[in-house]
């Protein structure tokens, strides 16, 4: 089943094409590697599909009632099911461990909801805590944990949200060799019930990830399909791995 | 400690702060010596106004506490709703009053006056100042307490309503936002400094401090009872405040004021909130200045001037932001020294040929005093409380990822 239909965007910058007339389409559940050489458009797809870009033509459609994305705020998309991780982790660092979580819950979020409605659910916050291993640290301000351990705060809010799209912008950087295994195993737990996006450079990540690949260049789509097969492409060689 | 987290109460208190109740108790202990040290008194009338002020002053400072410590809106023109709330009960108070007046003078006539030329008797007395005598249309509900009242919550309400729905639609933040605010101010002053503006242009509303109905009552009596409304009042606000900003609401504006784009990727609509925020603290603070202006006894345009809002930012950064006691702390710490200095209580200091007068140089201590603050002790006073019961925390933030200061060497060795 399809939930995600990238058709025909492009966007351009002061002149320069960052997206060229790219579609892609993704399944639910289904994990998927985008990667590219800098400047391919990775980023600026994620932005384009999470609001933040408005692209100059095409159109993306998503879930079961083919709803247009583009034109919707940031927000809302989100609340739609479409969650974002970046690159570098991004948590609110005056606020404890819990407090991030219990944003991140997914509940309703008009603000006299948010005001009246007070309880958070123990239970679940818990729960996930338990999973990101954080569970001993709920109380600490999310400032003080090290960089691993927000990368997994971040990860459990995104967790939180439950989004039916995950997209996930360089996951392996500035990891261990460790955490890389243990994060791969993650994403690809993650995409049994869910679509995942990861935008990677690293292509022993991408190699563990053991998915479909979407090679981009210059706005488009390269090249699609497993990792062998994309890499035996005569394309893809030329431009991004035998430079 | 995974039993601990699983035994967290589901339902968190309300208020949690403990902060809340210290503030409330030494505010009820405050009101209360006033209250005694007035009636024996040991202090003037004039003082229980000076104080009941600051109470109000106080009350807007923890607004902007939130609209700015909190959510991170730097709103420079939250004067203006102060004023305007002055201004929604300085009307009800003039009518009345001249209402009482013309009825006396009239009294003696041989017939009884209509309606109208009543109306036109109240006319003259207060537009006569302006060359008028007609009523304005914004005067129309001057003879309703209750609808004036109304007006104080819903005049800068509406103002903050609309005008925030634009700036925050726009996506104005930051600097900008603090300039169109200072612009917003600063236009409804010009606008009330002319005559034809329907509230007496420069000379204000006069006369506020003679309550009508209680013609009877000492003014020594009248200001101990507006002492107390200021104090129930901010009370009642801190309470507000002290809930708006615990749970999740507390943490999504907190959120809001330091990765804005960060909230909306959550799915919060943070327009939503900021406008929230906004509005709130525009409502609260049209109430402390409906509070503050007939024990003031005058308000007119110089009131809501883009200074007077400036300075409400600087009680709040000296005070200390984002801990609503420590605004009240900034706003009658800074506000009373203010009137000590500016009001000859400090002695001239004779510098040889040249003597230093206070009411000129006091200006020149405060700026230097917000810039000390901002820069040496960006806690503010509040901060102290902070040494004093050593909650200092490891200040480690800014380890944003691999490429500044990452930790992965020394995970890496783990």
């Amino acid at each position: 089943m399809t939930l995600l239909e990238v058709d025909g965007i492009s966007v351009t910058f002061d002149g320069f094409r960052a997206i060229n007339s790219l579609s892609l389409s993704m399944g639910e559940p289904e994990l998927r590697a985008i990667i590219g050489p800098n400047g391919a458009g990775k980023t600026t797809f994620m932005d384009i599909v999470t609001g933040k870009t408005r692209p100059d033509s095409g159109r993306v459609v998503w879930g079961e009632d083919n709803r247009d994305l583009i034109g919707m705020s940031e927000s809302a998309i989100a609340r739609a099911g479409i969650g974002r991780k970046f690159q570098k982790p991004t948590v609110f660092e005056d606020q404890t461990v819990r407090e991030n979580l219990a944003m991140a819950l997914k509940a309703r979020r008009d603000p006299f909801r948010v005001l009246f409605r007070r309880a958070d659910n123990a239970g679940r916050i818990a729960e996930l805590a338990d999973e990101i291993s954080l569970a001993d640290h709920l109380m600490r301000k999310a400032g003080e944990l090290s960089h691993g351990q927000k990368q997994w705060l971040e990860i459990g809010m995104l967790l939180a949200q439950e989004p039916r799209l995950l997209l996930v912008d360089e996951p392996a950087a500035g990891m261990t060799p460790a955490e890389r295994g243990h994060t791969a195993d993650l994403l690809k737990r993650l995409a049994k019930t869910r679509a995942v996006i990861v935008v990677e450079h690293d292509m022993e990540f991408v190699r563990r990830l053991d998915c479909k690949v979407t090679v981009l260049h210059e706005g488009r789509v390269l090249a699609e399909g497993s990792l062998d097969h994309v890499t035996k492409n005569r394309d893809v060689i030329d431009v991004y791995l035998g430079r | 400690m995974t039993d601990a987290t699983m035994t967290l109460p589901h339902r968190t208190p309300p208020v949690r702060q403990t902060s809340t109740f210290g503030f409330l108790a030494a505010l009820a202990v405050f009101a209360v010596t006033v209250t005694v040290l007035a009636e024996q008194g040991a202090i003037s009338t004039s003082f229980v106004k000076t104080l009941g002020k600051t109470l109000c002053l106080c009350l807007a400072a923890v607004a902007m506490d939130v609209v700015w410590g909190y959510t991170g809106i730097l709103s420079l023109g939250h004067m203006a709703f102060f004023g305007l709330g002055g201004y929604a009960i300085g009307m009800w108070l003039m009518y009345a009053r001249t209402e009482g007046l013309v009825v006396q003078s009239l009294a003696s006539q041989p017939l009884p006056p209509t309606p109208g030329e009543l109306r036109d008797a109240i006319g003259s007395q207060i537009f006569g100042v302006v060359g008028s005598s007609d009523f304005p249309l914004i005067w129309m509900f001057a003879d309703s307490l209750f609808l004036q009242l109304m007006m104080v919550v819903l005049v800068p309400g509406m103002l903050a309503l609309v005008f925030g729905w634009l700036a925050f639609r726009s996506r104005v933040t930051g600097v900008y936002l603090s300039i169109l605010t200072q612009a917003m101010t600063l236009a409804l002053a010009l606008y009330l400094f002319q005559n034809d503006s329907g509230l007496r242009g420069n000379n204000g509303l006069s006369g506020l401090q003679n309550i009508p109905g209680f013609e009877n009552t000492s003014q020594a009596a009248l200001s101990l009872g507006f002492f107390w409304a200021s104090a129930v009042a901010l009370a009642l606000g801190y309470l507000l405040f002290a809930w708006v900003v615990s749970g999740r609401m507390g943490s999504v504006l907190r959120a809001v004021r330091d990765d804005e784009a960060r909230v909306r990727f959550l799915g919060y609509h943070v327009e939503s909130f900021k406008l929230f925020a906004f509005v709130l603290t525009a409502v609260v603070t049209g109430i402390a200045g409906a509070l503050y202006y007939p024990q003031a006894g005058i308000i007119n345009p110089n009131e809501i001037a883009p200074i007077a809002s400036i300075y409400l930012a600087v009680w709040v950064a000296i005070g200390g932001r984002g801990r609503l006691y420590g605004a009240v702390i900034g706003a009658a710490f800074v506000s009373l020294l203010s009137s000590w200095f500016t009001g000859g209580g400090a002695p001239a200091i004779a510098l040889g040929g040249y003597s230093l007068q206070w009411t000129d140089w006091w200006l020149v201590l405060l700026g230097l005093s917000f810039v000390a603050v901002t820069l040496f002790a960006p806690k503010g006073i509040g901060g102290l409380v902070d040494l004093i019961a050593d909650r200092r925390r490891p200040d480690r933030q800014g380890d944003y990822g691999p490429d500044k200061g990452a930790k992965r060497a020394e995970e890496g060795a783990e």
